[in-house]
């Protein structure tokens, strides 16, 4: 694992850039993924996403969050022309969705409960499917897919799982075999719908390395996302969502203290411990923990005074 | 030894015989191979719906003089396309919808039947006549189902991956649509190929049976199709020898054969049969 990440990612404001040579500084264009002025109703007259915009170029790390309902999975939806949004319209590498998917650039890692897991197929099969839109009419995977598909099972550490049946696999290696599913298929755009949920810190580690070199090859990925703590250490943008983009941009400037509270309201659990109960000098900064299940998340420091630290 | 060749031989020295094992060989085929996806998309109920609805079709083509064939195809696939839509377009949870459709057009279908003269027996229709089939039903048979065969094979890997996660196949780029639609007028197709052998009736075990079985048997597609064909066909040829030597109705002894595979995989299976996970601790099978 080398990629070329920053030590200090939260110091520089824009990691992208640091990353992709060539990405012009200033906010992002939208040539990766261009959301501007969606609406999304459903059938039923839900309006799950109301007039939301966001732009992510490439080689970018972009979390999705919100809470339970606020319009992720709907968002991501619209990205996979599952949905038509009623207004507004969602650009791929600067092509409308339709196009985009044609051309086989969007690779989507799916919830885990949204995956059969009895079917009878093997992990090698799985991974292949990726190969499927390189592949011919009747799919009859070339040598070049082969290679793909054996060249993704060991970045993902699951070769020697191949031909395990997908349902004997734990939860982790579950969710790195569809990884290297999107791996196979090379898409520019990878869309990873809660790929932390039931997996230990290894694997997210090793995650989140593989998502980095992602980044440096100059992919974009939209991760929705229940882990906060997660978030600052590999993302470099973040839209906050509750049936609206609430904020979208920059990790360091969106993911502050006021922003997650106006995005979870009270389902967060906010832990302040400041003045004495947190040390006995002088130093006026306080401990700020957010957490709505997993990692929490922890501010040091009061956000208006300097010397501001996070962990 | 030679006991078993008398069996297997003394039946076939009659024409009719052959033109019936013939037959039902063909479509335990196409059944098998095609129950394997309905196996695995939960569509089980929309074979049984489908088959029901195509019976005012046939009196409906027969009337208007067109090839039975014909009427019998566009009821079926109106059937799954209306389910479509109305699920589409209420709240309604779609095995409700086909419920509702299927006996609504299955009644009608009685109703018509009684009102209209026919040389057709009811009886033929809802459980087949393999033992009466001429030349030109086996040809008929043949073409229908070994076309349908030939394109789900040939489109066997995009099925399944539909099946399996539409997601995905959306994302890279496959026509779901067409896919969906032409996995109904697949089976369609399948179960028009099957009335002359099995009925409208029994056609429903045909297109679970064998996939069930071979779900139970197999951990990779591929396989799962072979040990569905393979258990398919052979349940066929029994089915139609003993019938012959019992007196008793092809269609039933062949479905009555695939059940007697599916309980001993349940039983037997290596891996998820009932006596293998007894001899593993729980949890570890
Ligand atoms: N198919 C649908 N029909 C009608 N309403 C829907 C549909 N899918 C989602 N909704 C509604 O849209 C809103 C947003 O749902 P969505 O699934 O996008 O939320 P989410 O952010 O992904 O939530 P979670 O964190 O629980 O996955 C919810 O209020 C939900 O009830
Ligand atoms: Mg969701």
């Amino acid at each position: 694992m080398n990629a070329p990440v920053p030590t200090d990612r939260l110091a520089s404001p824009s990691p992208a850039s640091n990353v992709v040579p060539g990405t012009p500084a200033g906010p992002p264009r939208g040539d990766g993924i261009l959301v501007d002025r969606v609406s999304v109703t459903y059938p039923n007259g839900t309006t799950a996403v109301r007039d939301a915009s966001f732009a992510l170029d490439p080689g970018t790390i972009c979390a999705l969050v919100g809470i339970n309902g606020s319009g992720k999975s709907t968002v991501f939806k619209a990205i996979m022309g599952f949905v038509r949004p009623s207004a507004g319209a969602v650009r791929l590498c600067g092509m409308p969705v339709a196009q985009a998917l044609k051309r086989n650039i969007v690779a989507y890692v799916p919830q885990s409960e949204d995956v059969d897991w009895n079917f009878p197929v093997l992990v090698e099969d799985v991974v292949m499917m990726g190969r499927y839109g390189h592949m011919n009419m009747l799919r009859i995977p070339a040598r070049a897919d082969r290679a793909k598909v054996d060249e993704a099972l060991e970045r993902v550490g699951m070769a020697a799982f191949r031909k395990r049946q997908i349902g004997e696999l734990s939860g982790g290696q579950k969710k790195r075999v569809f990884l290297a599913r999107a791996l196979a298929q090379e898409g520019r755009i990878i869309l990873l719908d809660e790929p932390f949920t039931g997996v230990d810190v290894t694997t997210e580690g090793a995650i989140v390395a593989l998502l980095r070199e992602l980044r440096a090859a100059g992919h974009v990925m939209l991760v929705s996302t229940h882990d906060l703590g997660s978030v600052p250490d590999f993302c470099d943008q973040v839209v906050l969502l509750d049936r609206t983009v609430l904020a979208a941009g920059a990790t360091a400037e969106v993911f502050t203290p006021e922003n997650l509270q106006r995005t979870f309201g009270g389902a967060l659990r906010n832990f302040r411990l400041g003045g004495a109960a947190l040390h006995q000098d002088a130093d006026r900064r306080s401990l700020t923990v957010l957490t709505d299940d997993e990692r929490p998340l922890v501010f040091y420091g009061d956000p208006d005074s300097d010397g501001e630290g996070r962990t | 030894m030679s006991m078993l060749a008398d069996w297997i031989t003394g039946p076939l020295a009659y024409p009719f015989m052959q033109r019936a094992l013939v037959v039902s060989l063909l479509v335990a085929a196409v059944c098998a191979v095609l129950s394997c996806y309905l196996v695995l998309k939960g569509w089980s109920l929309m074979g049984d719906a489908i088959s029901h609805a195509v019976l005012p079709g046939i009196v409906i083509a027969h009337v208007a003089g067109l090839p039975l064939v014909v009427g019998a195809f566009a009821a079926g696939l109106s059937c799954a396309l209306l389910t479509g839509y109305l699920k589409e377009n209420s709240r309604i949870k779609e095995d409700t919808v086909m419920g509702i459709v299927f006996s609504g057009m299955f009644g009608l279908g009685l109703v018509l039947f009684t009102k209209v003269e026919t040389d057709q027996h009811l009886n033929h229709i809802l459980f087949g006549d393999v033992l009466g089939v001429s030349v030109r039903d086996v040809i008929e048979t043949a073409i229908v189902a070994g076309g349908t065969l030939l394109v789900v094979l040939a489109l066997r890997r995009d099925l399944l991956l539909y099946c399996f996660d539409p997601g995905h196949a959306r994302t890279i780029g496959l026509p779901v649509r067409v896919l969906h639609y032409g996995l109904l007028v697949l089976l369609a197709l399948t179960i028009v190929a099957s009335l002359k052998a099995v009925g409208i009736i029994l056609v429903i075990a045909m297109l679970i049976g064998p996939g069930a079985t071979a779900y139970l048997l197999a951990d990779r597609f591929g396989r799962m199709l072979a040990v569905a064909v393979a258990t398919a066909m052979l349940s066929a040829a029994i089915g139609t020898l003993a019938s012959f030597h019992i007196d008793g109705a092809p269609g039933a002894c062949i479905v009555l054969t695939q059940s007697l595979f599916f309980g001993l995989a349940f039983l037997f299976a290596p891996r998820n049969g009932v006596l293998a996970r007894r001899r593993v601790p729980a949890g570890t099978a």
